[in-house]
């Protein structure tokens, strides 16, 4: 839906010949999410440093084989401090904040470098505290200052979006699902089906934070935040992580695990501001799906199992048009029809997601995780039989960034 | 070579680009950049046109008319200049550029027609905000 764009049907941007065969021979060989929930006793890094052993040791691989890193949201240069906390020097390193959504873009950084030669093994990895630290906060500001006089006065989000008093980031996406339900006849009911949805997946992973049954109706009478988004609308605040390891076919039959081919990937990004509105600008997640699809030769058809980034439930019903999984406009009723729900065509956040599962803040690591390990057939009572294809489909911003992999079971 | 002429800060509030709506903003004029050359307006400045790459911008006053592209009313508080509930919205000028605002003066609708009016702020210039047209 965005507030800009017509999607259209415009052509993917890549030569056809080395894009699909950088699609056969990267694989995800490792998986290992942190501690989640609320965690004690541990720091980010640490938390990172024992998944990341974790995750090498599904791959056969140990630290001393990592030469590509890959870290966000850990501190100012992210990969210089978890490169020094686990002795990593890599050859390749990749230290970009696109939001939550930035690891689907990191596994699409890495499938190119690994592709190019430029590294062997590359890890991705994520871990906060926010919910043990209290660290979230509502409202932009450059400086976490308390006045416009100690601000930064050139910075242009202090200038002309701080003032308005928007809660960052729900105020955003209070504005598309806004939008979305004046423009299409998307309902307040539609939207808590997502959460709904992502309930009753949670229900069926132990290690699920919100797992007790979940209504419509006890969505629609939680507390109103920001119209139209209320309480259970929202993610949850938690801690966790999680590390991802990633090589070409020659590195990647050495592990205990079954290796996860990354088919295609893609990722794309518009605007900064809520409120700016730049020309010929297309919907982020569309182009990155586009991209993404067209370097694994699949049409959303193809899907068997789709994690989407929820952060709050009017992204589900924006990424499903993203994607092409229903028209512009027809995420609401899809949501509404079940499909994304256990047993439905198109099982969707079946780890319970950002609402029900878990968010460490950027919730990206996990969704890639999760597909990882229903493709392995590991995922136990949640598990979407016979699934050969996975999508994890990342955001950030409000919608301003999205980044898509592909992932296929061989 | 662009024609902007950077000015004095007369508020001590904005950068060097924003600086002549921030001046335009004590007088409680709404200003926005207009292309010489493609004819395109621009919200916020920047040092050339986005439309046509052309250099030739000025300052005009816009009509101040413009409509709601989107709205939240907000529940909970953020900041203390604000007491929920209030609104927050995207307005698309006359003029065609967006920007995030809020609605005061009473309620509104997306799609509906507003214009702008003028927040008062003890450390910063006035901000515009808008009102039911």
């Amino acid at each position: 839906m965005d507030l800009e764009h017509d999607p259209g049907q415009p052509r993917a941007h890549y030569s056809e010949g080395n894009m699909t065969r950088l699609g056969q021979n990267i694989y995800v060989i490792g998986v290992a999410e942190t501690a989640l929930g609320e965690v004690s006793g541990e720091t980010e890094l640490s938390m990172v440093a024992k998944a990341a052993r974790e995750a090498l040791s599904e791959a056969g691989l140990s630290l001393s084989d990592v030469d590509g890193l890959f870290v966000s949201y850990m501190g100012e240069q992210g990969t210089v401090q978890v490169g020094e906390y686990l002795g990593i020097q890599p050859r390749y390193a990749d230290s970009s904040d696109f939001g939550g959504g930035t690891f689907e873009a990191f596994a699409h950084h890495a499938m190119v470098a690994l592709a190019a030669g430029r590294c062997d093994v590359a890890l991705i990895a994520y871990a906060s505290r926010q919910r043990s630290k209290r660290s979230r906060r509502m409202h932009y500001s450059s400086s976490a200052g308390t006045g416009y006089l100690q601000s930064d006065r050139f910075n242009l989000t202090e200038q002309f979006q701080s003032p308005c008093g928007m809660p960052t980031p729900i105020g955003g996406y209070a504005l598309i699902a806004s939008q979305h339900m004046h423009q299409f006849g998307t309902t307040p009911a539609q939207l808590a089906a997502v959460a709904m949805t992502a309930r009753s997946w949670a229900q069926l992973n132990p290690k699920a934070w919100s797992r007790a049954p979940l209504t419509v109706d006890e969505v629609l009478s939680s507390r109103m935040i920001c119209d139209p988004l209320h309480k259970l609308d929202c993610c949850l605040i938690t801690d966790g992580g999680g590390v991802i390891v990633m090589a070409r076919g020659d590195r990647a039959r050495d592990g205990s695990k079954r290796p996860i081919r990354v088919l295609g990937a893609g990722e794309s990004h518009t605007k900064w501001h809520i409120g700016q509105n730049f020309k010929h600008s297309q919907a982020p997640g569309a182009v990155a799906a586009r991209e993404a699809f067209a370097m694994a030769g699949i049409t959303p058809g193809d899907v068997d199992v789709l994690e989407p980034y929820d952060a709050f439930t009017i992204n589900v019903i924006v990424h499903l048009e993203d994607l092409g999984f229903c028209g512009r406009g027809e995420g609401g009723p899809f949501v509404e029809e079940g499909h994304l729900r256990p047993g439905g065509r198109l099982p969707a956040l079946t780890s319970g997601g950002g609402l029900s599962y878990c968010h460490p803040g950027a919730l990206g690591i996990l969704l890639l995780i999760e597909a990882v390990r229903q493709l392995r057939y590991e995922a136990g009572a949640r598990q979407v039989p016979d699934a050969e294809i996975a999508v994890a489909h990342g955001m950030g911003g409000y919608h301003s960034f999205a980044s898509t992999v592909v992932l296929a079971r061989d | 070579m662009t024609n902007h002429k950077v000015p004095e800060s007369g508020t001590g509030y904005g950068d060097p680009l924003t600086w002549p709506f921030w001046q335009a903003a004590q007088r409680h004029e709404l200003m926005i950049q207009h292309c010489n050359v493609c004819g395109d307006f621009q919200f916020y400045p920047r040092p050339f046109c986005l439309a046509c790459g052309g250099e030739n911008l000025d300052w005009v006053i816009a009509s101040g008319n413009g409509w709601v592209v989107s709205k939240t009313i907000v529940w909970l508080e953020v900041v203390p200049e604000w007491r929920p509930p209030y609104i927050v919205a995207i307005v698309q000028l006359q003029e065609g550029p967006t920007l995030l605002t809020n609605i005061v003066n009473g309620e509104c609708h997306i799609g509906e027609r507003v214009r702008v009016t003028w927040r008062d702020r003890p450390n910063a210039p006035p901000f515009p905000v808008f009102e039911p047209a």
